[in-house]
């Protein structure tokens, strides 16, 4: 048994994220979330795992020992709309349903953002694809380890999802309107160009979906009955569809207005799946008791509002007049800077709406874990759950607090004093590599006499990946 | 019969560089690189019918044979280009629009994968080839008598063909076809494009949608054949007759992380997969060597872009795959990867050989270098029985330097191809 175990985590090592480690955080003040706060408090993690929770924790011998006196340890954040780490496009944009494409198929573990979201405390997200077509793309939970590579990074045992959109961005039918004043030809349009329309495209996916059970079904039978008929075609849009259907896959509706959630749920109920999650959903305070009554969860933001109409009717009591009604509501980032902070978006919900601390935590830690369905898994700290766990200096819902470290099952990911130490490090290497790269260019200029004769220019980088767009040449 | 070979000999002085091919020609006391067995210090080459009838250190020169003194000449077998659209004049390989570019607004709105976008799965190289286009007699010049020519254009771009670097028609051109499915990710407007698919995600669900029905064509084909009545024809469809006949797709990658997509994804596919790209896979050798996936480096080493602001500080990583990427072959090679190189829009002889040049700079052993530009693309395409090596039997496509390749002082004194013999004109 012991050697088994050797063996599958001298694996998981070479995967990356294997924690072997045995850690023994020391008398922190542990906010577990689920259970309250434990001052002076230690927790043990082996195996990836949370341990043991209490005052008095032993360790063994060879347990790494962090004294977290006067520091604060919380459970690893969790974004709930998140669209980081995705090459080539968040939308696919060009069609009313692309439920085809899936961000499984492209996340990029290199992508900074990733390591900037895990300095914030980040240790999940839930990437979506955008909301420019009533029915977007398929959705991936991921674990922030990195790294390593984007199979790695999926979160194990997560349930997939779809994204939906409603109102401005889907009727804005996926292509950059031309403005009243320029010139040039037309615009071809696609479908839908209202909010009937966004409606209409549900609808008519789902009676595909539904139609295409029936033929593998009739398929399938005649199979049975020994006949031999010609295999349906399989739909790559409409196989996630029936997955909704059949409550293999959660839907997350992007949506602003009221009238639209409840036109949402009502579609929902008539054709007979679930909306797992509510995204934005600046209008919820008004619908709050149907929401709740459809069992779906709210992922909203704090207090940001106003940038477009349908976004205007909101107030940063959203969250908690939501969760009074018996919403499980989360606050989500959708933005690459704003999951870099997501513990000071909660704390906003105990000025607006008077929630409690532990009410305001769960906002970014069991409240999207129970959402996504992975709270058995993550979200707070608990015996048994992964040891993905944040140690800030100060209590992370005071403005000034920094994460000091972050782990992830029980793998430190993210250590402030290391990054900070290695930095000057860093930059000498950069500049070498500048200086070694430049004085090759210059010595090559001169070999070889001219530019022209040079391999053309490469597509710009910046930070985003390169794509090979060219083909074959 | 004769009178066949006046016009032929006619045609070939009628072009620069060309000689009139005599039935047999001994390349004799040449320092002989077989790639498939030992070196030959000093041997002779015969060749015969366009083949290789010979190649050994005693051997006895027929009497009808052209002689040529190799005393100072090195012999490899010809340079193959792993991958281009040699051979397919510009006008011919811009069929499917222009790349990258999305100015394809006279074309109807694709509104998914059912109206088949950028299929071109059923364009054959071997139907475009033409003797005309300018880029071969510049890799002849390089030393190339071969190439692994593709169609351009579309997320299927087509079926490869192996072809000369010349010949009379097109069809005298080719070696092997079809070898190969092109494939290459459009992405536009950051997936916000005109037609589908505009999204990186949205290129790979289309790929996938497309061999998924190509499963149901040959099983629906299958069923009905064997069991006509009572079961509606399968509609013959021309994208996936063309996608049936690909033995091997080649999937672009540069990236460590576009790396590792292509080999899950080729896995997925369940169809044998070539990498093309390869810039950064320096980070990946040991998962390419495990995935035992071949991999096409292209020669167009990242730079420093011509244009673009002259400020902007590249990230760490981007400076990385500038230096590193001239080693990658060398890498490749000693962990026993099978690679090959490729042109990627690299086309005057001058700049081939400065590209090759720098791998080998960059540490990858010249011996290697040579398997790599011969047989490795050879066995990489599945022809290995015909081209790659010198060998008895093999097709007479060789390249004759004087001095050894590589080196800054060589040049390449003739190529034959087919067993004809060409002559690259100095400077170029």
């Amino acid at each position: 048994m012991g050697r088994k175990f050797s063996l599958a985590c001298l694996l998981a090592i070479t995967a990356g994220y294997c924690a072997a480690e045995t850690i023994l955080i020391r008398n922190a003040t542990v906010l577990t979330v689920t259970k309250g706060a434990l001052q002076n408090g230690s927790v043990l993690v082996e195996n990836g795992k949370i341990a043991a929770i209490g005052k008095n924790v032993s360790a063994p011998a060879d347990a790494t020992v962090v004294d977290a006196t006067g520091k604060y340890l919380m459970p690893g954040i969790i974004d709930c709309h998140s669209h980081t780490a995705i090459e080539g496009g968040v939308n696919e944009g060009t069609i009313s349903d692309s439920s085809m494409v899936n961000i499984k198929d492209v996340i990029d573990p290199y992508d900074i953002n990733i390591y900037r979201a895990l300095a914030g405390g980040l240790t999940v997200s839930n990437v979506l694809h955008g909301s420019a077509n009533a029915i977007g793309g398929q959705t991936v939970v991921i674990k922030l380890r990195w790294g390593n590579t984007a199979k790695e990074m999926l979160f194990e045992g997560a349930k997939p999802g779809i994204k939906f959109a409603l109102g401005e961005n889907p009727k804005r039918q996926g292509y950059p309107a031309q403005s009243f004043f320029s010139q040039g030809p037309a615009v071809e349009r696609r479908f839908p160009g209202t909010r009937m329309g966004v409606e209409q495209v549900i609808r008519e996916s789902f009676t595909e979906a539904k139609n295409y059970q029936a033929t593998w079904k009739e398929y399938n039978d005649k199979l049975a009955r020994g006949e031999h008929p010609i295999p349906p075609k399989r739909d790559l849009r409409l196989e996630p569809l029936v997955e909704v259907l059949e409550g293999k896959r959660y839907v997350h509706a992007h949506c602003y207005r009221s009238d639209e959630i409840l036109m949402l749920m009502r579609v929902a109920d008539e054709i007979r799946f679930k909306i797992r999650t509510f995204q934005h959903v600046l209008e919820g305070y008004k619908v709050a008791k149907e929401i709740a009554a459809h069992g779906a969860g709210a992922s909203t933001f704090s207090d940001w509002w106003g940038y477009k109409i349908e976004a205007y009717d909101a107030t940063p009591y959203n969250a908690a007049i939501m969760t009074r009604k018996g919403v499980v509501v989360s606050l989500n980032s959708d933005s690459d800077e704003l999951q870099r902070h997501l513990n000071l978006e909660a704390a906003k919900t105990m000025r607006y709406g008077g929630l409690s601390e532990t009410e305001a935590l769960a906002m970014v830690t069991i409240n999207p874990a129970k959402q996504l369905g992975i709270d058995d898994k993550v979200g707070s700290i608990e015996v048994g759950k992964s040891a993905d766990m944040v140690l800030f200096d100060r209590h992370p819902l005071d403005n000034f607090s920094k994460p000091l470290k972050v782990w992830i099952d029980g793998h430190e990911y993210f250590d402030r004093d290391k990054d900070l130490e290695t930095r000057p490090e860093f930059q000498r290497k950069k500049k070498a590599l500048e200086e070694k790269l430049k004085a090759e260019e210059r010595s090559g200029a001169a070999k070889q006499g001219s530019e022209e004769s040079a391999p053309g220019p490469t597509p710009k980088r910046a930070g985003a990946p390169r794509l090979r767009q060219e083909g074959i040449q | 019969m004769k009178y066949r070979w006046a016009i032929l000999a006619a045609a070939l002085l009628s072009q620069g560089g060309f000689a009139a091919a005599p039935m047999a020609i001994a390349l004799r006391d040449a320092h002989v690189v077989t790639v498939s067995g030992p070196d030959l210090p000093k041997a002779t080459v015969l060749l015969r019918d366009g083949l290789i009838q010979d190649v050994g250190p005693n051997i006895s020169i027929p009497a009808d044979a052209w002689v040529i003194d190799g005393t100072g000449f090195t012999v490899y077998p010809g340079f193959i280009n792993g991958l281009s659209t040699w051979g397919i004049p510009a006008q011919e390989s811009e069929r499917g629009g222009p790349s990258g570019t999305g100015q394809r607004a006279a074309e109807p709105r694709v509104s998914g994968p059912e109206d088949r976008p950028e299929t071109n799965s059923f364009e054959r190289a071997a139907d475009l080839v033409n003797p005309s286009d300018k880029r071969l007699e510049a890799g002849r010049a390089a030393g190339f008598t071969t190439s692994a020519t593709f169609p351009s254009g579309g997320i299927f771009e087509g079926l490869g063909a192996m072809v000369d670097l010349a010949g009379e028609r097109g069809r005298d051109m080719v070696i092997a076809q079809p070898i190969g499915q092109g494939i290459a990710f459009r992405v536009r407007s950051g997936g916000m494009g005109r037609s589908f698919p505009s999204s990186l995600m949205g290129n790979i669900a289309y790929i996938r949608q497309l061999f998924l029905d190509l499963d149901q064509y040959k099983e629906a084909k299958q069923i009905y054949n064997a069991h006509p009545g009572g079961n509606r024809r399968p509609e013959y469809d021309h994208d996936l007759e063309g996608l049936a006949e690909s033995p091997r797709v080649l999937l672009p990658a540069d990236e460590a992380q576009q790396i590792d997509r292509t080999l899950n994804f080729g896995h997925e596919l369940k169809v044998p997969s070539v990498i093309y790209g390869a810039h950064e896979a320096y980070r990946r050798v040991e998962a390419v060597k495990q995935a035992n996936v071949p991999v096409l480096v292209s020669l167009k080493w990242p730079q420093k872009p011509n244009e673009g602001d002259p400020h902007e500080i590249p990230d760490y990583r981007e400076l990385q795959i500038r230096e590193q990427a001239p080693a990658v072959p060398a890498m490749l090679a000693k962990a026993g990867v099978k690679f090959g190189f490729y042109s990627d829009g690299v086309d005057s002889a001058e700049d081939l050989k400065k590209a090759l040049k720098k791998a080998i700079d960059a540490g990858l052993s010249r011996a290697d270098a040579i398997r790599a530009l011969s047989l490795n693309v050879a066995e990489i395409y599945g022809v290995s029985d015909r081209l790659g090596s010198i060998e008895k039997g093999k097709i007479a496509n060789l390249v004759i330097i004087k001095g050894e390749v590589f080196d800054a002082k060589s040049t390449v004194e003739y190529v034959f191809i087919d067993g004809k013999q060409f002559r690259p004109e100095r400077g170029k």
